[in-house]
């Protein structure tokens, strides 16, 4: 009896620990944080976080340079230090709408180009309009314009443009000549497309010609470039009201092509419903001919992090009626300013994106490191700055270079126009989402109606956007 | 025998008053402490975690976001928003057709099972296990194992079915609008895999307790197996048969990660297994700039009192009479 009584656990300090403990759970549960890390004083010290840094596993090389930059960086500038939030893909638009929503982004955070009306709507970004100069970023005015409108609202500057794109055909050269194609002469026109991924596809082995997304908000931003290159647009906002302006005989052509692809010529898989990444795995694996991207695809998925082969790749143009594109969808991605940076970590963070992003030979445009890494050097995008700075990037690339630049030059010639992405870009991908399903897997699909339901619906959303 | 109180005394009682209440009130406190400290955590976590979530929903779902940050009132806008919505029927009624099928197959699957558990003699525990074991496995990876099952290409039903020289199918993305469509069956086959283990448990649990004289008595009456089933396992069941039913109805009702996996986010082709909560969802995440809270919350508001109606009505039909 004594001994039980020696080992019974103390009953209410232990009430009043566990009581206690609970209590401050909760309340640090349902404080609201944010990824805020020493506002410093200008001149003092001072700390900045910032997201979308290369994680080790997935892109091993680009983390390791980001690595050393930070250090080169916080070398000549003692006063400031780099908390690194090490994230891929940067952005994932359902944990973006929750993190501007509790407010807890980093102090410098990553956004797609067509991201700003959300972030101003919730109210989180900072005017650093007064920090942004030709002194505070020397290759300022050589930005191509549509790239700082991305980052621009009225005359306020809420962050820095570090990348832009348009899309092309990325094809396996390999297969192609397996196919008795001629890997130097990719197609141009849906026609030529649905003949050479028939033909690849006739190979066999589970390879198929042609690959496309349907999920994932992924089917209706193809959609979009698709129709782009036939010099459409999804929405129509020159008048009063924006309104859908996919449902035409383009938007029919299009969506009758995929469904020729996949259900005629079968040179499309019978696994539908797939997001971005996955044929990017299929490429890399030598199982898929053909797909739409940017060039970042081969440089930051399909070769560092999917392992394909980077001499078995090439890009031609996005396919059309004419074989000319009328013009591309282009995007891109910025970093912008949380609401809660103070005036010192706007100026750091200013003078890390110059440092990593907007400078010749540094960061992002250090070709000979990259070469050096054993990374591959010379893809023709980014395409951020004109004037002198471009030229000279350009020329650094090409004295740099480790790909086939021939490779890329279909890509390269056909000179897509970028167009910019349509208002309320996601919701509009989403809703175009189920049309694509139903084109991909439904051989009796309706496209015409499939259209005009997907229209309906995004008038809808253009019709209560923010409100 | 009257007592003397001594001066001393008096002076003492008089420096140090020391009212009856609190000569009561602080035994009282020191006896309950423990569960004081155990009420105010439950208060605590329900308040923060439940309470005001909900509280929260319902005002938000009456404000609309303002430019800059946030909200104002918006009267009924949200309401009157997802009533128009064309997707906001059809995920009520693809709801309503997985939480049917879900109760046809998820329910008396389980019921069966465990009828089947109770009467083996041998490996009775080990089939126990068997059968609780998909329970273990956390949801997404037991839908991405169905998902990889189902896959048209490479998938092991197809598989199974050309095998058979049957024709093969798409599952998940077959397409169809049908009430009972192959989409919805095969997301309920899945989710009843993942979720039957639980409620087996249970209804073993609630058989092991009828008494065995009762089945005693209907086979000496001449019961076969049928009617002792319906005249002695139901009626002992009952409470827990009912239970399970509410339950059952509550939680398929909220349907979510089923169809968000097995369709990578999409609810199938022409939405054939877009859920009331996956609409939540895409309504407050899944749009970036279009997102919007106050719209989600409505649906939220309205998901929620269709619940309460049910469980209502169904406690009240099923109460105990006489």
């Amino acid at each position: 009896m004594k001994s039980r009584q020696r080992y019974r656990l103390p009953y209410r300090p232990v009430v009043v620990v566990a009581a206690v403990a609970g209590l401050a759970l909760t309340a640090a549960a349902c404080s609201s944080s944010t990824a805020s890390s020493g506002g410093g004083t200008a001149g003092g010290n001072v700390t900045i976080s910032i997201d979308c840094a290369p994680p080790a596993s997935q892109q091993p090389v680009q983390h390791k340079e980001w690595v050393e930059d930070i250090a080169l960086f916080e070398k000549a500038n003692p006063n400031i230090t780099v908390n690194s939030v090490y994230n891929y893909p940067c952005e994932v638009p359902a944990t973006f709408t929750a993190m501007l929503r509790g407010g807890t982004e980093s102090d410098i955070f990553y956004t797609y180009f067509t991201d700003l009306p959300q972030v101003l709507l919730a109210g989180q970004a900072a005017d650093i309009t007064q920090y942004v100069n030709s002194k505070t970023v020397p290759n300022l005015k050589d930005i191509v314009s549509g790239s700082m409108k991305a980052v621009t609202a009225g005359t306020t500057v809420y962050g820095l443009p570090t990348s832009n794109y348009t899309q092309g055909l990325i094809y396996n050269r390999q297969l192609f000549s397996e196919a008795g194609l001629n890997p130097n002469d990719p197609p141009t026109t849906w026609a030529e497309v649905e003949q050479d991924a028939e033909a690849i596809s006739k190979l066999g082995h589970g390879i198929n010609g042609w690959g496309d997304y349907s999920a994932g908000n992924n089917g209706g931003w193809h959609f979009s470039s698709y129709l782009d290159a036939l010099g459409g647009t999804m929405v129509n906002d020159s008048t009063g009201t924006p309104t859908a302006a996919f449902d035409t005989s383009d938007g029919v052509a299009i969506l009758q092509a995929l469904h020729t692809l996949r259900f005629t010529d079968s040179a499309m898989s019978a696994t539908q419903g797939l997001a971005w990444g996955t044929l990017q795995q299929q490429f890399a694996a030598g199982k898929l001919g053909m797909y739409i991207a940017a060039p970042d695809d081969i440089y930051n998925v399909i070769v560092p992090s999917d392992k394909g082969n980077l001499n078995d790749i090439a890009m031609g143009p996005l396919p059309s009626l004419t074989g000319a594109p009328a013009g591309s969808l282009s995007g891109g991605n910025d970093y912008v300013f949380a609401k809660h940076d103070t005036p010192a970590q706007i100026e750091a963070g200013i003078k890390w994106i110059d440092f990593e992003d907007l400078t010749p030979g540094d960061g992002q445009f250090d070709f000979s490191r990259q070469k050096a890494d054993g990374f591959p050097v010379g893809f023709p995008e980014p395409e951020l700055f004109g004037g002198t700075t471009g030229t000279k990037i350009n020329q650094l690339r090409t004295e740099y270079a480790t790909i086939n630049t021939s490779y890329y030059e279909p890509f390269v010639k056909a000179n897509e126009a970028g167009d910019g992405e349509p208002m309320d870009a996601q919701a509009v991908y989403k809703t175009l989402d189920p049309v694509m399903l139903a084109v991909l897997t439904e051989a009796n699909a309706d496209i015409p109606a499939l259209l005009k339901t997907a229209a309906t619906n995004v008038n809808t959303i253009l019709a209560n956007s923010g409100g | 025998m009257a007592v003397r109180v001594t001066a001393p005394a008096v002076r003492a009682e008089r420096r140090n008053p020391r009212p009856a209440y609190r000569a009561h009130l602080i035994p009282k406190v020191r006896r309950n402490v423990g569960a004081w400290g155990f009420l105010i955590g439950a208060v605590l976590c329900f308040s923060f975690f439940s309470w005001y979530p909900i509280v929260r929903e319902v005002i938000m779902s009456f404000q609309k976001p303002v430019y800059g940050g946030g909200y104002a009132w918006a009267g009924w806008t949200n309401y009157v928003r997802i009533f128009h919505d064309p997707t906001f029927w059809q995920a009520w009624r693809n709801t309503l057709e997985f939480t049917l099928l879900a109760l046809v197959i998820g329910f008396v699957v389980p019921f069966f099972v465990a009828l089947l558990l109770n009467e083996l003699r041998h490996a009775k525990g080990y089939l126990r296990v068997l059968v609780y074991l998909p329970v273990m496995l956390p949801p997404a990876s037991a839908l991405l194992l169905f998902a990889y099952f189902y896959n048209p290409q490479y998938g092991l039903f197809d598989d199974l079915l050309r095998i058979l020289h049957l024709p093969t199918s798409q599952w998940v993305f077959q397409p169809g609008s049908g009430f009972v469509s192959t989409a919805m069956v095969s997301v309920v086959i899945a989710s009843t895999w993942m979720n039957m283990g639980g409620a087996t448990l249970i209804y073993l649990a609630a058989l092991q307790n009828i008494p065995g004289e009762l089945y005693e008595a209907a086979e000496i009456e001449g019961a076969g197996l049928i009617r002792r089933i319906r005249h002695v396992t139901i009626p002992q069941t009952r409470l827990i048969l009912m239970l399970l039913l509410m339950l059952q109805v509550v939680a398929t009702m909220q349907m979510f990660i089923e169809s968000f996996v097995l369709t990578n986010g999409g609810g199938g082709v022409g939405n054939n297994t877009l859920s009331v909560v996956m609409l939540i969802y895409q309504y407050a995440f899944a749009m970036s700039g279009a997102s919007n809270y106050n719209s989600a919350s409505a649906l939220g508001v309205v998901l929620m009192l269709v619940l309460a109606v049910f469980s209502g009505g169904l406690l009240w039909a099923t109460r105990e009479r006489g």
